[in-house]
């Protein structure tokens, strides 16, 4: 394993520089149509909804070939492009200077350049607007949302961030686990001995594998998505499964909600439709499905109105065209019943881990 | 039960119906004398081809100031009186000079001399009258007026010589008043007058010794008004009687095109035949029942030339121009005179303006201005025809939004303005006027909406500027960090493009 790990560390590397330099052509590049005396301006695929198509190879959604130009000589235009270029600055600074910074923090940083947004959906979107120039994730030059999921299992990473770098940790080391946040995000992959990535929904039931020893009795690492995963948690699941080469199994609650959150992690968002690297698309969805509802005989809600209309939805979603999602939609429709994971503490505190993961893990293996 | 029938005098009725000529209470007695005389002057300086100057002072007339009594004194620079008519002119009610058709300010022949009556009801003192037309002597009239026998009485006549050979008139009397009341009234009245009157100069004295000065800004006076024949359709049977009565001619075909306003010798011809009345007929010898069918033909004929406007004397777009830049200081003044037009063979010509911004106030309503013969209207705007027009139009169409600062003024000259009460306040709805009025509105209204547009424009363009020139120099600097340049990128030439562009 001694070889690929040296790529692995070169790859976050090698990343980072690629951030630094795109930001700094963008700027060469702004700067050079000034110099020709003419107006600045850049190109960008177009995120609008006709633009999005589903890619059945990546099996992800992708920008499709429209293109849109925003130019300072126009008056509408002028504001978010310089919005764009400060973005760029800010993200090329943060980069260099190995800090991090979340959705909100840049929003008010801005005000320290004079440059005003109105809230914080206008700084976001110019932050979109960065990723699909530059075609890198926010991620990539430090700029990570609030929300954090946790990671636990035996897997020892090492630190490149200002102040860690070359120190090491192994993330059994908190019983609680540990936050993937902007220094595990990109830490590098040192060993494991897990050959398996369990990603769950919902807390209560990853404290219970942790305290069961899900780890060891499976060998497995244990993700936390806390709902539907946040995109650096997304990244951190593909990185799993690319570098560490270990298959990811997902555990939701038996309602559309659930299966969603598997497959944004399986295969990605519209709204992400301009990056890649975020999806797994070898990852599979355990459970809890509406089969197990029957076959478990567990405890069950009826679904809603909004739950109904939403499962229609996914059926038509050409993300949800294979059979197992075809199916288990039908049977939802039909029992018209959901359940959530904790469903399973009716037959006693173990036998969720002691009888149905076994099973589950056999018949989606 | 026998009951007994008086007859009473013009004056007497006068006297008893003194609302009528807007003496209603202390406070409306104090403005119309000040009214009436200034429109008398104002007449007289015309009639004698100069620039008016007028002077008013109301002083208390005891040092107890509570009683309310003040007295009033008016002096112009007019054509002045003739001696013999002096005592008349300010003691006999309905004597005038005005029984002629031409434009002029009153029609009653009430003015002065209701002012004279109202001071001497009041306060039973005599007025005092001091005139001269420019000849060797100055005439100086001390004058009651025997109510019931509506006739002057002379308590003095004094003769000066005129070294100066000095015109005009001066009047001077006492009458209950409640000034401070009417203060505003007069105040906004003598503003008026002076903006309708741009060649007038206008002092007015307060009881507290302050001064109000109306400058005229121009010597330049509109051309003053020819007296004019009745117009066919405008003439009613008691005014063909009195026709009747004066004329020298024996015959219909002459009587018709001496008397009568544009009726030549081959339209009366033309109008016997229609009307089946013999050439050779002795006007004369009609009897009241031919009168009130000669009447009704003339109505009927159809061929009649329309009355010509010479007898009227509109401002003209110059002189409302300098009168709206001189009272109300606006930044923009659009100005419009129609052509003339007629109602019920009544000459008219409607004079429009709007005036934009500078010291107009803004907020709530447009500021109306309603002049009628120059004489400014004051009371009841909402019944005027001028107001009811401007609530009818759809002023967003020509950019006109609430609460800009809009005024706008409307003049009616005729030789006969149809006002709805003998208050003489507001202008009747005649289809005829309305009409005209509409279209002077809306050409000063697209007038103020070239004007919106263009600024608006220009505004945009700022704006468009301020833009570029806030962020193109951003862009620039942000650029230059990223790209690890020292020097900013030329970016002027960019920016000055965007300003000549548009």
């Amino acid at each position: 394993m001694g070889e690929k790990q040296q790529d692995d560390s070169a790859s976050a590397v090698k990343k980072k520089k690629e951030t630094v330099a795109n930001l700094e052509k963008l700027g060469q590049r702004l700067y050079d149509q000034m110099e020709q005396g003419e107006f600045p301006w850049v190109k960008m695929p177009s995120r609008s909804i006709e633009n999005i198509r589903y890619n059945p190879d990546l099996r992800q959604y992708v920008l499709g070939e429209r293109f849109v130009k925003r130019s300072a000589r126009n008056i509408r235009h002028i504001r978010p492009l310089s919005q764009l270029v400060w973005t760029a600055f800010f993200a090329h600074k943060l980069s260099t200077q190995r800090k991090t910074s979340t959705l909100r923090d840049v929003y008010y940083s801005a005000q320290a350049y004079q440059m005003s947004f109105k809230d914080q959906s206008e700084s976001d979107n110019v932050i979109t607007d960065l990723e699909t120039v530059i075609g890198l994730a926010r991620e990539d030059f430090n700029v990570f949302p609030e929300e954090r999921s946790a990671i636990f299992g035996d897997l020892t990473i090492e630190y490149n961030v200002p102040g860690y770098e070359g120190k090491r940790m192994n993330l059994t080391s908190h019983p609680d686990g540990l936050m993937i946040g902007p220094a595990l995000t990109y830490s590098e992959f040192v060993k494991t001995s897990a050959d398996k990535v369990f990603a769950i929904e919902k807390g209560g039931l990853f404290t219970r594998f942790v305290e069961e020893k899900v780890h060891e009795k499976f060998n497995a690492l244990l993700v936390l998505t806390a709902g539907q995963a946040p995109r650096a948690t997304r990244h951190f699941i593909h990185r799993l499964n690319k570098e560490l080469e270990l298959p990811v199994y997902i555990f939701t609650d038996a309602d559309p909600w659930g299966m969603h959150i598997a497959m944004v992690i399986i295969s990605g968002s519209a709204n992400a439709a301009h990056l890649r690297d975020l999806t797994t698309p070898d990852a599979i969805w355990s459970g809890v499905w509406a089969t197990d509802i029957i076959n478990y005989d567990l405890p069950s809600d009826p679904l809603t109105e909004i739950d109904i209309k939403r499962l229609h939805e996914l059926q038509r979603d050409p993300r949800y065209k294979d059979e197992l999602w075809q199916r288990e939609i039908k049977i939802f429709l039909k029992i018209r019943k959901k359940a959530e994971q904790e469903a399973f503490s009716r037959y006693g505190l173990t036998y969720i881990v002691d009888e149905y993961l076994p099973a589950k893990l056999e018949e989606t293996r | 039960m026998t009951q007994t029938f008086e007859e009473i005098s013009p004056a007497d009725f006068f006297y008893r119906n003194r609302d009528i000529a807007g003496f209603t209470n202390p406070s409306r007695a104090v403005f119309a004398s000040i009214r009436e005389l200034v429109e008398n002057s104002l007449d007289a300086a015309e009639i004698a081809g100069t620039p008016p100057d007028i002077y008013v002072r109301l002083t208390f007339e005891e040092d107890d100031q509570e009683s309310g009594i003040y007295k009033l004194r008016v002096e112009d620079n007019g054509s002045g009186i003739v001696s013999r008519h002096i005592p008349s002119a300010f003691g006999q009610v309905l004597f005038g000079s005005k029984y002629k058709l031409k434009q002029s300010r009153g029609t009653f022949g009430l003015g002065g001399t209701m002012a004279v009556l109202y001071g001497q009801i009041t306060t039973h003192k005599p007025a005092r009258i001091v005139s001269s037309t420019g000849s060797t002597k100055v005439y100086i009239y001390r004058v009651m007026i025997d109510i019931q026998r509506n006739k002057p009485i002379i308590l003095e006549r004094r003769v000066l010589l005129n070294k100066e050979q000095w015109h005009g008139t001066i009047v001077e009397f006492s009458l209950e008043g409640d000034y401070f009341r009417a203060m505003p009234k007069i105040l906004e009245y003598l503003k008026q007058t002076a903006l309708v009157n741009p060649y007038a100069n206008i002092t007015f004295i307060d009881p507290k010794g302050r001064l109000f000065k109306f400058s005229r800004v121009t010597e330049k006076m509109p051309p003053p008004p020819k007296e004019t024949l009745p117009h066919p359709y405008g003439v009613d049977v008691e005014m063909v009687k009195r026709l009747v009565r004066v004329t020298p001619h024996q015959k219909m075909m002459d009587f018709l095109s001496a008397h009568f306003h544009r009726v030549s010798e081959r339209i009366a011809e033309k109008f016997l035949e229609f009307s089946g009345i013999p050439k050779t007929r002795n006007p004369k010898k009609l009897d009241p029942q031919e009168i009130v069918r000669f009447v009704q033909m003339l109505k009927r004929f159809e061929e009649f030339r329309p009355p010509s406007a010479a007898c009227l004397s509109p401002l003209g777009k110059d002189l409302l121009t300098a009168g709206i830049l001189k009272e109300l200081k606006p930044e923009l003044t659009i100005v419009c005179q129609r052509k003339p037009s007629t109602y019920a063979g009544h000459p008219f010509i409607v004079e429009t303006a709007i005036a934009y911004g500078g010291e107009i106030p803004k907020g709530g309503d447009f500021v109306l201005y309603r002049f009628a013969n120059r004489i400014p209207l004051l009371y009841d705007e909402a019944s005027d025809v001028a107001f009811r027009v401007i609530k009818s139009m759809n002023w967003r169409r020509y950019k006109v939004s609430p609460n800009m600062p809009i005024a706008v003024l409307v003049h009616t000259c005729s030789t006969k303005i149809p006002y709805k009460t003998v208050g003489k306040e507001f202008i009747a709805d005649r289809p005829e006027i309305k009409r005209e009025i509409q279209n002077g509105l809306r050409e000063v209204a697209r007038g103020l909406q070239r004007f919106l547009s263009k600024r608006e424009h220009v505004e945009r363009e700022k704006r468009r500027l301020s833009v570029f020139s806030k962020y193109l120099p951003k862009i620039a600097k942000f650029s230059t960090e990223l790209a690890g340049r020292e020097r900013q990128p030329e970016i002027e030439k960019l920016l000055r493009s965007v300003n000549t562009s548009g």
